[in-house]
C-alpha cells in the first residue's frame, strides 16, 4: 500500500520536474517583457533534438550538449532580433501572436531537417532505476530534480544579485523609464530571449531521456509547461517550481487513486480552482494597474 | 512519274499508318486508377510508402505490357490527412478523372468521408485503411486490405490462451488507434471465452510516464499477463516503464508499433515482449513452405531496391490494394465497373504481402486473425514465433 503511493508519488515528481523546468522559461521572458513565449517549447525540441543528431554524428555527448545549448541561444537572439523587435510598438498579445507564428516556423524547419521519428536519448547515468522502499524511481528524475534545482538558485540569484537581473526587471515594470535610467531596453529583450532559450534547451536535454524527443515535443511540453506556470504565478521562479511538481503530482495521484481517464481533467480542475481564488497563481506578485 | 506514284503511295500509307495508330491509341485506352492518399500531414508515415509503392508497381505493370494489353494510369490526390479533402478528391476522381477503380485512403477517417461517394457512383474502392467500420457492415463497393484491429486483438488473446494465460491486464491510449483497439479487445475477449480483461488502464497521447498505471495492473489480483494497445511514442514509454518496474509478466504489444522505430525507442526493455505483425518484418524466418514467402521478400527487394529506403508494412497494403484490383480487372476482362466489383468479391486465394485474401459478398476484406504473425523481440529483434 504505502509502495504503491510512493510510486505513485515519484512517477508524480518526475512528470512535475520536467514540467517545472520547461516552466522556468516562460518565467524569464514574462519577467522581461510580459510576453509568453509560446516559442518556448521549440527551444525544449532545439535543445532535444540537436544533441541526438549531433551524438548520432559522432559528437560526444558533452560536446554534444553544448552545442545544443549555443545553437538554442542564438535562436532565441535571433527570434528576439528579427520577429519581436521589429514590432517594437505592438502591444504584448501582438507579441504572444508573432511568437505562436515563430514556434510553427521552427517546428517546420526542424521537421524538414530532422524529419518526423521519435528519437532516444540514452539517460545520463545508466538506465538501473533505483529501488527505494518498494518503489522505484527513474536515475534521469534524479538529474531533472537536481538541475531544475540549480538553474532556480541561479535564476533567483540573477534577478536579485546581479545589474543585469535587475535592467530585466526594471524594464519589465516600466520600459520608459528603464529607458531613462540608462537601461538600453532592446539589448536586455534580447539577452532575455537569450537566456530563456538556454533556458529551453537545457529543460529540453535533460528531459529527452524520459520523453523521447522529436520535432514536434515542444508542443506537448511547452502547454504542460505554461500551465505549470500559469499555476504557480507568471513571473515567479519559486512559482514555476511549486506549480510544476504540483500539476504532476496531482496527475499521477489521480491515475492511481481515481482512474486513469480522469488525470487530466482532475489536473485541469485544479488550475481552475487555483485561479479562480488566486488569479494571479500561487505565487504571483500582486500587480496594481495605475490609472 | 514513277517517283511521283511512289511518293503519294508512301503519303497514302503514312496517314493509313497514323490512322490506325490513332485507332490503335483509342482502343487501349489506359485503365484509370484513381488514389487519394495522406502523402503529407501527420499520417504520412501511411501515405508516402503507400504512393511510393502504387508508383512503382503502376511502372512495372505498364513495363511487362499492363493489365488486359492496356497500361494502367495512376491518378492521385494528397489529402493531407483531412477527411473532408479526401471527400473532395474522392469526389474528382469519380466525376472529372472518370477512374474504373480507387486504391486509397490512408485512413479509416479519409476513407469513410469518401465512401458515400463511392457508393452512389457505384466505384469499385479498395480501402488501404485498418478500422473495422469500413467493411463492416459490408457496403457494395468498399473493400479493404489490411487486418482490422479485432483480428489484432482476437491473435494477441489466441496467444495469451495458448500459453495459458487468461488474466489479462490492459493499458490502452485514448487517441483513435488505442481507444478503438480497447473496446475491439474487451469485445474479442468478450466473444472469445475463457479469458478475462482484469485492468483497463488508459494513458493521454501526450503523456511522458506511464508507471502510475502500471502500478496499478501490478496491483491487481490474479493478473497473469499484460497488454498495451497503442501508437507512436506512447507504447514504447510504457514499455520503458514496464521494464524500470521490474514486472515479470509477459508483455504483449499491438501491431501499431511493429516497426523497428519502435525497437530503437524502447531499447532493452522491449526483450521478451510479443507482438502480431506481418510477415513483411521477418521474410527470411518464414519457413519455405509459407505461400507468402516469395511474395514478401519480392516486394521487400523491390522496394527497398527502388526508393533506398526500408519498407513499411503501411507500403503493402497498397501493393495487396493494387494487386488485388489487377486481379480482378483480369478476371473481369473489362474495366465494367460492376463486373469487376464482383470479381473482387470473389477473390479466393490472393497471396499478398499481408495476407492470403478469401473475399466473400459477407467479408470485403478476405483476411483471418491468423494472417498475423506473432514475433517476439529477442537480442533486439524479431522472432517469429507462430
Amino acid at each position: 500500500m504505502f509502495s504503491e503511493f510512493l510510486q505513485y508519488l515519484f512517477t508524480g515528481i518526475t512528470i512535475g520536474a520536467t514540467y517545472a523546468l520547461i516552466a522556468l522559461g516562460f518565467t524569464l521572458i514574462y519577467n522581461a517583457s510580459h510576453v509568453i513565449n509560446f516559442a518556448q517549447g521549440e527551444f525544449l525540441m532545439i535543445g532535444g533534438m540537436a544533441t541526438v543528431s549531433l551524438t548520432a554524428m559522432g559528437v560526444p555527448m558533452l560536446l554534444a550538449i553544448v552545442l545544443a545549448v549555443v545553437l538554442a541561444g542564438v535562436l532565441g537572439v535571433a527570434l528576439q532580433r528579427l520577429a519581436i523587435a521589429p514590432a517594437k510598438n505592438a502591444d504584448v498579445v501582438t507579441l504572444i501572436i508573432i511568437t505562436i507564428g515563430a514556434s510553427i516556423f521552427i517546428r517546420g524547419l526542424a521537421q524538414l531537417v530532422w524529419g518526423k521519428e521519435y528519437h532516444v536519448m540514452p539517460n545520463f547515468s545508466g538506465d538501473e532505476p533505483i529501488q527505494i522502499f518498494g518503489a522505484v524511481l527513474n536515475s534521469q528524475s534524479l538529474w531533472v530534480l537536481g538541475v531544475g534545482s540549480v538553474l532556480v538558485a541561479v535564476l533567483v540569484y540573477f534577478f536579485t544579485r546581479t545589474l543585469t537581473g535587475k535592467a530585466i526587471l526594471a524594464t519589465s515594470m516600466n520600459k520608459d523609464a528603464a529607458r531613462l535610467v540608462g537601461i538600453r531596453t532592446q539589448v536586455v529583450l534580447m539577452l532575455a530571449f537569450m537566456v530563456s532559450a538556454l533556458l529551453g534547451s537545457v529543460a529540453g536535454i535533460v528531459v529527452a531521456p524520459i520523453t523521447f524527443t522529436s520535432y514536434d515535443i515542444g508542443i506537448i511540453l511547452g502547454l504542460k509547461g505554461f500551465v505549470a506556470a500559469a499555476i504557480g504565478g507568471l513571473g515567479s521562479g519559486m512559482g514555476a517550481v511549486v506549480g510544476g511538481l504540483a500539476l504532476g503530482v496531482v496527475e499521477a495521484m489521480a491515475a492511481g487513486y481515481l482512474s486513469s481517464d480522469y488525470k487530466d481533467a482532475v489536473a485541469f480542475s485544479m488550475i481552475l480552482l487555483v485561479l479562480f481564488f488566486m488569479p494571479r497563481g500561487l505565487f504571483g506578485a500582486k500587480v496594481v494597474e495605475r490609472v | 512519274m514513277f517517283k511521283k506514284i511512289t511518293r503519294r503511295a508512301s503519303k497514302v500509307a503514312a496517314i493509313a499508318a497514323a490512322g490506325l495508330l490513332a485507332m490503335n491509341v483509342q482502343a487501349a485506352d489506359p485503365i484509370r486508377i484513381g488514389s487519394f492518399l495522406s502523402v503529407t500531414g501527420p499520417a504520412s508515415f501511411l501515405g508516402d510508402p503507400e504512393l511510393k509503392t502504387l508508383e512503382m508497381y503502376v511502372e512495372k505493370i505498364n513495363k511487362e505490357g499492363g493489365v488486359l494489353g492496356r497500361q494502367l494510369e495512376l491518378i492521385h490526390y494528397d489529402d493531407a490527412g483531412n477527411a473532408s479533402k479526401a471527400r473532395n478528391f474522392a469526389s474528382r476522381l469519380i466525376r472529372s478523372d472518370r477512374v474504373d477503380i480507387i486504391v486509397g485512403g490512408s485512413t479509416t477517417g479519409a476513407t469513410m468521408a469518401a465512401v458515400p461517394m463511392v457508393e452512389q457512383a457505384g466505384v469499385p474502392f479498395i480501402s488501404l485503411a485498418g478500422a473495422v467500420v469500413i467493411t463492416n457492415p459490408v457496403k457494395k463497393w468498399v473493400f479493404k486490405t489490411p487486418q482490422t484491429d479485432r483480428m489484432a486483438a482476437e491473435r494477441v488473446l489466441m496467444d495469451m490462451r495458448e500459453r495459458g494465460l487468461t488474466k489479462v491486464g490492459l493499458i490502452s491510449g485514448t487517441g483513435g488507434f488505442g481507444s478503438s483497439g480497447r473496446e475491439q479487445t474487451l469485445a474479442a475477449a468478450k466473444a472469445m471465452g475463457g479469458i478475462e480483461i482484469v485492468a483497463d488502464e488508459t494513458y493521454g497521447g501526450s503523456d511522458t510516464d506511464m508507471t502510475a498505471q502500471l502500478t496499478n495492473i501490478r496491483g491487481t489480483d490474479g493478473v497473469q499477463t499484460v497488454l498495451n494497445f497503442g501508437f507512436g511514442q506512447g507504447p514504447a514509454i510504457v514499455t520503458r516503464n514496464y521494464a524500470q518496474l521490474g514486472i515479470e509478466l509477459p508483455f504483449y504489444q499491438s501491431h501499431g508499433v511493429a516497426s523497428d522505430g519502435f525497437l530503437e525507442l524502447a531499447g532493452n526493455s522491449a526483450e521478451g515482449l510479443r507482438l502480431p505483425a506481418s510477415p513483411l518484418l521477418v521474410p527470411e524466418s518464414l519457413p519455405e513452405s509459407d505461400p507468402q514467402k516469395p511474395v514478401v521478400e519480392a516486394y521487400k527487394s523491390e522496394y527497398e531496391a527502388h526508393w533506398s529506403t526500408k519498407v513499411s508494412t503501411f507500403g503493402a497494403y497498397a501493393y495487396d490494394g493494387l494487386m488485388l484490383a489487377v486481379e480482378a480487372i483480369e478476371k473481369a476482362g473489362s474495366t465494367d465497373k460492376a463486373a469487376v466489383r464482383d470479381a473482387l468479391e470473389n477473390i479466393k486465394g490472393h497471396v499478398g504481402v499481408t495476407g492470403t485474401f478469401n473475399m466473400t459478398p459477407d467479408d470485403h476484406n478476405g483476411l483471418q486473425a491468423n494472417s498475423f504473425r506473432i514475433l517476439e523481440v529477442r537480442d533486439g529483434g524479431w522472432k517469429l514465433i507462430d
